[in-house]
């Protein structure tokens, strides 16, 4: 209740609101400057059955607590979301719709996200969505809530499909260049093989197989490589605890078609998501940077370290125009988290 | 309705001959979509070629402000492509072309008038698949699945329409064309691709569509289980998926909807079971060996009276086909049927069966059930005959108290189906008049004079400030007169 009367007052006095969960992802986007709104405090699971592969939460319960009580059910979030930190909170996660090493076998945060309460920019506490998997009741607002960095609503609970955790898990290592690296999981990719998880750095191709005992043998008779020591690889690709990420430069994530060839702008390259997601340390010019992603199909984000600028690609015109609209539907007087996402959002 | 001279004129010299349907019984063809008892000749029936022409026409109904309602194959039932009297009916029949096939990228560019099967026939030599297969996927179009958000018998696995859609091209009412997600997972600002999917045609014209594609899993069985009891046919169900099993499908039918279809289709389906599972395994042979032991021990433990394994494709089909043609298996049990779309928390499958006997014996109306019980969406279909008595309003109420049972358990009021015209009213019952302003809000951040398939999908709030209390209350439709069905 505190929380909506907090953003019911600020709907009174148009007073801009920063929202922040466990503030772990504060570096991603632009400084919001605003009364402060934490979450920290709505915190607990409201519901979670195993059985139904579905858990609803507050938005401020700590990630680190859900995989916890997923994990003593043998269950897991299906899109491996990083944390950044312990205080990462869940609804901080689905706000920033940021997803693991999985994402392109088990889909993002959005694919998810089945349901969510939110509080919108007049201060009126709405739900939509539910708890099951299939809904087409109304437009699909909740999961339009994902990646809005909380400028569209304050997420108050989310309603999230959960997912058996696999019996086995083995990663193949194989030495090859970013090229042969991009080409291999390419055809892997198109045959069913239970891969989740696809990264190179550095001349070494890491390949996740996740499933049952017999078939992950089968597909390892099938792929070859060798059997990977680095067990914590992708907990530290996750997390950016990679010796890579450890600098100064800026960090660029690079969304891209996941068959695109590796880039050839200066800098160091991190090939993740089995080509889809790819990291660049980089101090090229922004715009190159852009270009580049953009001839690729692709669009990208200075994720890290930023030297001014957008950080996220700038929209079309008419795309802008009905972001704004679509904005100014759910917050009239632009008071939660504006500028957060673009400066003119 | 006529249109309007000048509107008439335009829209004739955007089109060119043949594309524009204006004679009365040619209008007929279109006039309803598959909820035929709603009906209403529309206006005029558009059947343009191009993007182009789709630009110029939202243009100039924009200019003109003639209502738009998109239509696929029609073969919806909830009545989305309902035409509208005073409307332009924009069929997108032809659009029809599939434009790329990237099995590198594992996805396909089509245009929104293929139909959904086509597109897995056409990436079957890559070894890929479209995964959602809705029932009436040798007739349904891509576009009509995305506007709906569509489902099917593999939903549980591999998702909806929306977790398999990487981007559309998609026309507002201005004209004005519009690139939504990317070649890539995803893309800059609001997941407005979330949006789109299940949006009824009430926000943009959709006219090119990329689908993602799954390799063809090498092996899938389907074992059929006999309960002489639904009860424990839905704790099975339960106990399955809580095993860390997810079948690629988990279907059930009652002891009625088993009669018909296997009347119909002699599948070799228990005609004295009071129900069936069919659970379908899928993956490498390893995989699907290691669950289909699993799952007949966990059937065993609910006793299962009897258990059948595909052991090839030939019966994989022929196990399915009795699910596959349950709606018109059903249909030949009485004149009409009236088929309902709610979704429930799976486990409150037992006890949700058992009120919609309870309902169907009030009513003195026989219910057939066929579910999509892994993801517990419930499609119970309401036998009646119009042409005898109250029968209809019987069947409208009993369906409508269906839905009701279906969100006072934490469900919805449609899984698969869409709201449509159809189940306008039932949207009272599980929205809020805030949260209704709020999609009102989005659709005018889309279509600020309400030009696209208005009067779909979400009502206005003095529709349900007149028949809400009704329902909360004692359950009655205050408007017999009105058509709703």
């Amino acid at each position: 209740m505190a929380l909506q009367q907090q953003i019911a007052e600020a709907f009174a006095n148009s007073t801009p609101l920063s929202i922040c969960g466990g503030a772990s992802k504060q570096f991603l986007g632009n400084q919001v400057a605003g009364e402060p709104l934490s979450t920290a405090e709505h915190r607990g699971v409201i519901n979670y059955q195993p059985d139904e592969l579905v858990m609803t939460v507050r938005s401020g319960t700590p990630l680190q607590e859900i995989k916890e009580i997923l994990q003593a059910q043998h269950q897991r979030l299906a899109f491996e979301p990083p944390s950044f930190g312990d205080a990462a909170t869940i609804g901080g996660t689905f706000a920033c719709g940021l997803s693991g090493p999985s994402r392109p076998w088990t889909g993002s945060a959005r694919d998810s996200l089945l349901g969510c309460t939110i509080i919108n920019g007049r201060g009126e506490q709405l739900h939509f969505g539910g708890e099951v998997i299939k809904n087409v009741a109304g437009y699909d607002a909740s999961r339009l809530m994902v990646g809005a960095f909380g400028t569209l609503g304050l997420i108050m609970d989310v309603s999230f499909r959960v997912l058996p955790v696999p019996a086995t898990e083995i990663t193949l290592s194989f030495s090859m260049d970013a090229a042969q690296a991009v080409a291999s999981v390419v055809s892997w990719s198109q045959k069913p093989l239970p891969i989740t998880a696809a990264a190179w750095l550095d001349g070494e191709l890491l390949i996740r197989l996740s499933g049952a005992q017999a078939a992950i043998r089968s597909a390892q008779l099938q792929l070859g490589g060798d059997i990977s020591k680095q067990t914590e690889f992708w907990l530290q690709l996750r997390e950016q605890q990679l010796g890579f990420f450890q600098t100064g430069k800026p960090l660029w994530r690079l969304s891209l078609p996941m068959a695109a060839a590796p880039l050839d702008t200066p800098g160091e390259q991190l090939i993740e998501w089995g080509g889809a997601q790819r990291w660049l340390l980089s101090g090229e010019k922004p715009q190159t940077i852009r270009q580049t992603a953009l001839a690729a199909g692709g669009h990208a984000t200075c994720f890290r370290n930023a030297q001014g600028g957008d950080i996220f690609t700038p929209l079309s015109k008419p795309m802008l125009a009905l972001q704004q609209r679509l904005k100014k539907a759910f917050d009239p007087k632009g008071i939660l988290n504006p500028g957060r996402i673009y400066t003119d959002l | 309705m006529t249109a309007d001279p000048r509107f008439l004129s335009s829209l004739r010299t955007i089109l060119g001959g043949g594309s524009l349907i204006e004679e009365q019984e040619e209008l007929t063809a279109y006039e309803c979509d598959g909820l035929s008892a709603h009906r209403t000749i529309p206006m005029l029936v558009a059947l343009p070629g191009n993007v182009e022409q789709v630009q110029q026409i939202l243009k100039l109904c924009y200019q003109h402000r003639v209502p738009v309602v998109a239509r696929g194959a029609g073969t919806g039932l909830s009545g989305g492509a309902q035409p509208l009297e005073n409307g332009l009916l924009l069929s997108l029949a032809r659009f029809n072309r599939i434009l790329d096939i990237d099995a590198d990228n594992r996805c396909a560019t089509v245009q929104p008038g293929v139909r959904n099967l086509a597109i897995s026939e056409a990436v079957k030599p890559y070894g890929l698949y479209y995964a959602p297969d809705p029932s009436s996927q040798i007739a349904c179009t891509i576009g009509g699945n995305v506007a709906e958000n569509s489902g099917g018998v593999h939903c549980l696995k591999y998702g909806l329409t929306v977790h398999n859609v990487r981007k559309l091209r998609v026309i507002c009412i201005d004209g004005e064309i519009l690139t939504i997600g990317s070649d890539a997972l995803d893309a800059p600002g609001y997941d407005l691709l979330a949006l789109m999917n299940g949006s009824e045609g009430l926000l943009g014209i959709i006219v090119e569509v990329t689908v993602n594609l799954l390799p063809i899993p090498p092996t899938a069985r389907v074992m059929l289980a006999a309960f002489d009891d639904a009860e424990n046919a839905g704790k099975a169900v339960s106990g399955i998926i809580s095993s860390g099993i997810i079948p690629a499908g988990l279907e059930m039918m009652d002891n009625l909807a088993i009669r018909a279809a296997e009347d119909f289709v002699h599948a070799g389906y228990p005609k004295d079971a009071a129900a069936i599972l069919l659970c379908e395994l899928d993956g490498t042979d390893e995989e699907v060996r290691h669950d289909i032991e699993k799952v007949e021990q966990i059937l065993q433990l609910h006793h299962c009276t009897a258990t059948r394994l595909s052991s090839n494709e030939e019966q994989r089909m022929q196990l399915w086909a009795g699910r596959k043609s349950a709606f018109p298996a059903v249909g030949r049990l009485a004149p009409d049927y009236y088929c309902m779309d709610g979704t429930i928390p799976r486990h409150r499958l037992p006890e949700v069966l058992r009120r919609i006997n309870e309902l169907s014996q009030q009513h003195e109306l026989a219910i057939a059930n066929v579910f999509h019980a892994g993801d517990g969406n419930l499609h119970p279909l309401i036998l009646y005959d119009a042409n005898i008595g109250d029968q209809l309003h019987r069947a409208e109420r009993l369906g409508s108290k269906i839905l009701q049972l279906c969100v006072e358990v934490g469900g919805t009021i449609t899984g698969e189906h869409g709201v449509g015209s159809e189940k306008i009213d039932e949207m009272c019952i599980q929205f809020k008049p805030l949260e209704l302003q709020q999609f009102h809000a989005i659709k005018a951040a889309f279509d600020q004079h309400g030009l696209l398939n208005p009067g779909k999908a979400v009502p206005e709030l003095h529709r349900c400030a007149e028949l809400g209390a009704m329902h909360v209350h004692n359950g009655e439709l205050p408007f017999p007169e009105l058509e709703r069905f």
